[in-house]
Order: C-alpha cells, then sequence, then structure tokens
C-alpha cells in the first residue's frame, strides 16, 4: 500500500518537476498581452489536499524565496480536531515544504485536513491601501503586486496583511534585486501572464489547488465559485479575498 | 538576522503563521513613537505658558521647547535606520501614496518642525539672538549673526509683533503637535488586521502618554538643570509641573484602562489570545513596568506629594523618581503596543518571541546611540540659546 502511494507520488513529482522546466523566470509580462481582458480567481479545495508540500517546494524554487523556514509565498496547514478536546491543532512544519510526518495518533482524531495558504489577492487590499510610497498595487487583472525596485522595505504592509502572506525578503536571499523588500505571492505573475498556471497549481498531484479565469466563460474556477458554496478566510474584516476555499471549518483563518 | 530567527523558532509557541517567526517593527519602531511622544508633550508644556497663561511653569518655556526641537529632530532618524531601503527613504514624500496613514509621515513632521517649532522659537529668541549677534565674537558670533536671518530691528513695535507671531504659531502649534503624535498612534490604531492595536482609542491613548512622557522628561530635565548650574529651583514651577503630570496621568490611565474594559467585556474572537498576552507573555513589561511601576506607583508618588506634607527638599527627590519612573513605563507602553502586537499571532492561536540584538541594525546600542543623540543635542542647544530667566547682561544695563 505504502509502496503504490509512493510510486504515485515519484510519478507525480517527475511530472510536477517537467512541467517547472516551462519555468519562465522574468517578472515581466508579455508584450501583446492584454491585462483588462483577464480577472483571475483562485480556488483551494481542502477536501483534495494531501499535504504533500510539493506546491511549496515548487513555489520556492519557482520565485527564488529563500529556503529558511522563515519565508513563504505559500504554505500548507495541517488542522486537527481531536476527540475529547476544545478547539483544532494547527501545525505547518516548515510551511509543509518536507510534507506532514503523523503527529497525532489516529484513533484520538475526530477530523483533519490540510489547508494551503496563499495572498488572497484581495479586492480590497490593506497592504495596498497602506504602502507609503505606492509600491505594492492591484494590477487590472485582479493580481497585488510589489514592485522590488521601489519597495522602502518600511513594513506596514506586512502588518497590515491579516493572513501572514508577506514577509521581507531577507538581506542575504538568493534574488539581489529584492532584498529588503517586501515579498509576497504574485499568483506566479510571470506565468500566467503567458497562458500557464501558477507553479502551486501545475505541480499539485491531485488538483487542490485551481486557478482560473473569471472572464472565460468555460473555466472550471469561475464554475465552482458559481455553483459551490465557497468561504473565504476573514470575511469580517472586508478584504474581499479571492482565494475561495472548499471543506473548511470557519474556525479556519 | 536569520541566526536569530532560528532561535526564535525554537521558542514559537502554539500555531503561528511561519512568515510572522520574525518581529518586523523592531525596538526602533517602539523608540520612534516614544520621541515624538516627547516632542509633543514638551511642546504642550511650553503652551501652557503661552496658550493657558500658567504663569507658574515659566522658568520651562523656553527650556521646553528647546527640549522639542532637539527630540524632534532624531525623530525620523529610527525610522529612516529600519527601512530595508533607507536610500529610497525620500520617496515618501516624493511620491507619496495618499491612501496610506504613513504616507504623511513626512508632511506631518516637516510642518511641525518648519512652521511651528523653528518659527516660535526664531521669533521668540529673535531679540537676544540680535543683542548676542552684536555683542559675541568669534564663530559663535557668526552663528548668531546668521540666525538673525539679517533682521537686527528690536524696537518696541518689532517686539511686540515677534511676540504676538509666538502666540499665534503657539496656537496653530497645539493642535499640530497633537496631531503629530496622535497620527503616530493612528498608523497602528488603524491596522484592522491585529487585534492588539485595532482601536479607534489608539490616537489618544498615544496623545495622552506623550503629555505624560512630556511633562516628566520636561520636568526631569528642569531639575536636573538646577543641579548643573548650581541654582535654586522655582518651587511653583516644579510643583506646578508635577501637577500636570498628576492630571495628564490619570486621564491616560483611565483611557487605557477603558481599551482594556472594552477588549474583555467584549470578548471579541482573539481574546483568548490576548489574555495570554497580556498575563504570559508581556507579564514583565506590560503589567509590573508599564502599569505598576510607570503609571501606578508614579500617580501614588505625585498624590503623595500633593499632599503638603513633605518639604520641598524631600518632594523633589519625589519628583525625580516619579518622572524616572514615568520615562520608563511610557517607553514599556510604546515596547508593549509595537513589540507585543508582534508576539501575538493573527491565527490568535499562537505567539512569536522577540529577540533583542546587542549589536548591528536595529540593535540595543542603535537604540541608545539614538537616544543619547537629542539630549547631546539639547545641550548644545542650551548653551547655544541659553534658555533660563536670568536677565541679560544688556536687560541688567537697562535696569541700573
Amino acid at each position: 500500500m505504502v509502496s503504490r502511494r509512493k510510486l504515485l507520488m515519484a510519478i507525480a513529482g517527475l511530472a510536477g518537476f517537467a512541467s517547472l522546466r516551462k519555468a519562465v523566470k522574468a517578472q515581466e509580462p508579455t508584450e501583446n498581452y492584454d491585462w483588462t481582458k483577464h480577472y483571475y480567481s483562485f480556488v483551494v479545495d481542502t477536501r483534495k489536499c494531501i499535504g504533500c508540500g510539493r506546491c511549496v517546494r515548487a513555489c520556492k524554487l519557482e520565485n527564488e524565496v529563500p529556503l529558511e523556514p522563515f519565508y513563504f509565498r505559500t504554505w500548507v496547514e495541517r488542522w486537527v480536531w481531536l476527540k475529547n478536546e476544545k478547539g483544532p491543532k494547527v501545525d505547518s512544519p516548515n510551511g509543509g515544504f518536507d510534507g506532514f510526518p503523523p503527529k497525532y495518533d489516529e484513533r484520538v482524531i475526530s477530523k483533519s485536513y490540510f489547508v494551503p495558504k496563499l495572498c488572497n489577492h484581495c479586492d480590497r487590499p490593506p497592504c495596498v491601501q497602506v504602502c507609503p510610497v505606492g509600491a505594492t498595487y492591484k494590477t487590472k487583472d485582479g493580481v497585488v503586486l510589489v514592485d522590488e525596485k521601489y519597495c522602502i522595505g518600511c513594513r506596514y504592509c506586512i502588518q497590515a496583511c491579516p493572513y501572514g502572506a508577506r514577509y521581507l525578503y531577507p538581506r542575504d536571499g538568493p534574488r539581489v534585486t529584492r532584498r529588503n523588500t517586501a515579498d509576497k505571492c504574485t499568483w506566479c505573475y510571470h506565468r500566467i501572464t503567458r497562458g500557464y498556471k501558477p507553479a502551486c497549481v501545475e505541480v499539485c498531484p491531485v488538483g487542490a489547488r485551481k486557478f482560473g479565469d473569471l472572464m472565460d466563460p468555460d473555466d472550471e474556477v469561475r464554475k465552482i465559485i458559481e455553483t459551490e458554496r465557497v468561504q473565504v478566510l476573514k470575511p469580517a474584516l472586508g478584504t474581499l479575498p479571492k482565494v475561495y476555499y472548499l471543506g473548511i471549518d470557519s474556525e479556519v483563518r | 538576522m536569520s541566526e536569530i530567527l532560528w532561535v526564535v523558532l525554537q521558542h514559537v509557541q502554539g500555531y503561528i503563521y511561519p512568515n510572522e517567526v520574525e518581529v518586523n517593527w523592531s525596538v526602533l519602531i517602539a523608540l520612534y513613537p516614544y520621541i515624538t511622544g516627547l516632542v509633543a508633550g514638551a511642546f504642550i508644556v511650553a503652551s501652557l505658558e503661552r496658550i493657558f497663561k500658567v504663569e507658574a511653569v515659566k522658568p520651562t518655556y523656553r527650556l521646553a521647547l528647546l527640549t522639542a526641537l532637539a527630540f524632534l529632530l532624531c525623530a525620523p532618524l529610527p525610522l529612516v535606520a529600519h527601512l530595508g531601503h533607507p536610500e529610497r527613504a525620500l520617496e515618501i514624500m516624493m511620491t507619496p501614496h495618499l491612501s496610506s496613514a504613513m504616507a504623511g509621515f513626512g508632511f506631518v513632521y516637516a510642518w511641525y518642525l518648519m512652521a511651528v517649532l523653528l518659527i516660535e522659537l526664531y521669533f521668540d529668541y529673535r531679540r537676544d539672538i540680535v543683542m548676542w549677534a552684536q555683542t559675541e565674537r568669534g564663530i559663535k558670533g557668526f552663528i548668531y549673526r546668521v540666525l538673525t536671518l539679517g533682521d537686527y530691528d528690536i524696537g518696541d513695535e518689532a517686539t511686540k509683533s515677534d511676540n504676538k507671531i509666538v502666540n499665534i504659531v503657539t496656537i496653530i502649534g497645539l493642535p499640530s503637535a497633537a496631531f503629530l503624535h496622535g497620527y503616530v498612534g493612528f498608523i497602528f490604531g488603524s491596522v484592522k488586521a491585529n487585534h492588539w492595536w485595532s482601536s479607534p482609542l489608539m490616537p489618544i491613548i498615544f496623545l495622552f502618554s506623550a503629555m505624560v512622557s512630556g511633562i516628566a522628561l520636561v520636568l526631569l530635565i528642569y531639575i536636573a538643570s538646577g543641579y548643573i548650574r548650581g541654582i535654586e529651583l522655582d518651587k511653583d514651577c516644579t510643583d506646578t509641573l508635577a501637577n500636570y503630570l498628576l492630571y495628564s496621568y490619570l486621564l491616560d490611565l483611565s483611557l487605557e484602562f477603558m481599551e482594556l474594559a472594552q477588549l474583555f467585556y467584549t470578548q471579541e474572537e482573539g481574546i483568548d489570545a490576548i489574555r495570554v498576552l497580556i498575563f504570559d507573555k508581556l507579564f514583565w513589561t506590560y503589567l509590573v513596568i508599564q502599569v505598576f511601576l510607570g503609571t501606578l506607583v508614579p500617580i501614588f508618588l505625585l498624590i503623595a506629594a500633593r499632599t503638603g506634607i513633605f518639604k520641598f527638599n524631600v518632594r523633589k527627590w519625589i519628583y525625580i523618581f516619579a518622572t524616572t519612573l514615568t520615562l520608563i513605563g511610557v517607553f514599556a507602553m510604546r515596547w508593549n503596543v509595537v513589540i507585543g502586537g508582534q508576539l501575538i499571532s493573527k491565527t490568535y492561536l499562537g505567539y512569536t518571541i522577540y529577540i533583542l540584538p546587542l549589536f548591528g541594525p536595529e540593535s540595543l546600542t542603535l537604540n541608545l546611540v539614538i537616544w543619547i543623540l537629542p539630549f547631546i543635542i539639547l545641550a548644545i542647544l542650551v548653551k547655544l540659546l541659553p534658555p533660563w530667566e536670568d536677565t541679560h547682561k544688556w536687560e541688567k544695563a537697562e535696569l541700573e
């Protein structure tokens, strides 16, 4: 049983790696891209996530995110409810980068699932509001980006983000021009503007992460949002997130 | 930095978002509101005499203004030192993003420095500066001649209009000082993502704690100046300042109490995390240093001093003790807001810790340097522009 699982994971891993070879390193969109023709959205189906952590690894590789366990553009959380215990137990060892070693005795678990997290690319983003120089901004196709050549590194946006989606790119990080500026998920803007999926979506072996264009009437993400009961994180804060979750409890935040 | 984060990671408790291990606003950001608070508070002391006609505090009027200036000159230092890209600091004024509360910093700061403090000081000192420019020689004389800005008219008419200008500027200055610091409170109070910060009371709490710290600082410097100069203190002035310190303390205390009462009574999401924050994570800096040593003890001391059972000599020591505790307590308050708010995770399920490095950027050493700098500037300013009430040489001549 275990060996088959490992085999499947290995195959999925190879497939994921092969797709990553398409990785486009340049951050700017292509010239003939029209950002008024798209409006992106993201769906996370937590009922499918197996906590393999491939998305976390792909993201770090694709986006030159430092490998230390303090910097993440995306991470995966494990939410566990134990029998006879109030409230959830949450953990995310190394952001889920190495997967999740078993932690609880299966007999005492009442329910558990994984919750992949990333920037919500809010429609009313507090991070954009508070940036004193306008280095972080909303694109017309619905993505929140940071201009690393402009960011002064005041970190107000990091404080303002209710989801912990931002971090300060360390001064010894691999990408020199991004050092000491705020960094976060871009939905792989360099890929999506060329018609590819974000790296985390591309490598997800179970389709727990879905990325789509709401302006496309046949889009899977659009259909899910239109027909299913989706949830966003911390809706009371009025940030209007554009990452929609399937199958989470209201305690998940 | 990264070595410290590995240590911090060992001490993380519960679940925090992985990006929250690092406390992004360090001790420097706690120092910044502390310094602007001292500026605003010192200015309010100065305006007591000018606007509210509290004649008793006149001996500290100019001293308070110079203190405000010395600290204001240093206020941007912790901010700029903290930036990831200090070389881009001016972008905040060149290309401000107006929806951001922080974008106004440069303008609020410049307004307060240029339109309020410098103008008030210039017109208040103008007559003296002209006299010094005419009597002093060498470099000092040259500095005074520059400071006159070429205007040597000190006739009755001119000095009268100087006085009028100072009064007007003080009237503009008082709300400006309140705004300068209330604005800093708003930067924190408006962060809805952070339950420990987010509160409409935050600007007002910042303002009153600013008054507390500013009055305490001016009082302490005034007492110290008496020692340094070997001069008897003006009893009335000292006691009056201490009284105002007490009044602002009582307001400050009730505001803080309202804030906490609201938090604990409404019991919104995250209250359990805040309870742990107060009673465990911030036990020493909040309950012991800020609330007990930094608020209750000074209030008790100031009330005791008011009873009149102590002689002035004893009262003086009570004031020294109370103001020192106040200055420590208000810094603890800034610490508890700035650092405390980042120890608590936005998941409400865990806590990180803050390790203050001794050396390097955002370290204790840098913090101390920035903290000592205003005192050095103040010493130079006091030498250059003596704020004391003694009659000047030329006034003595006039009196004879």
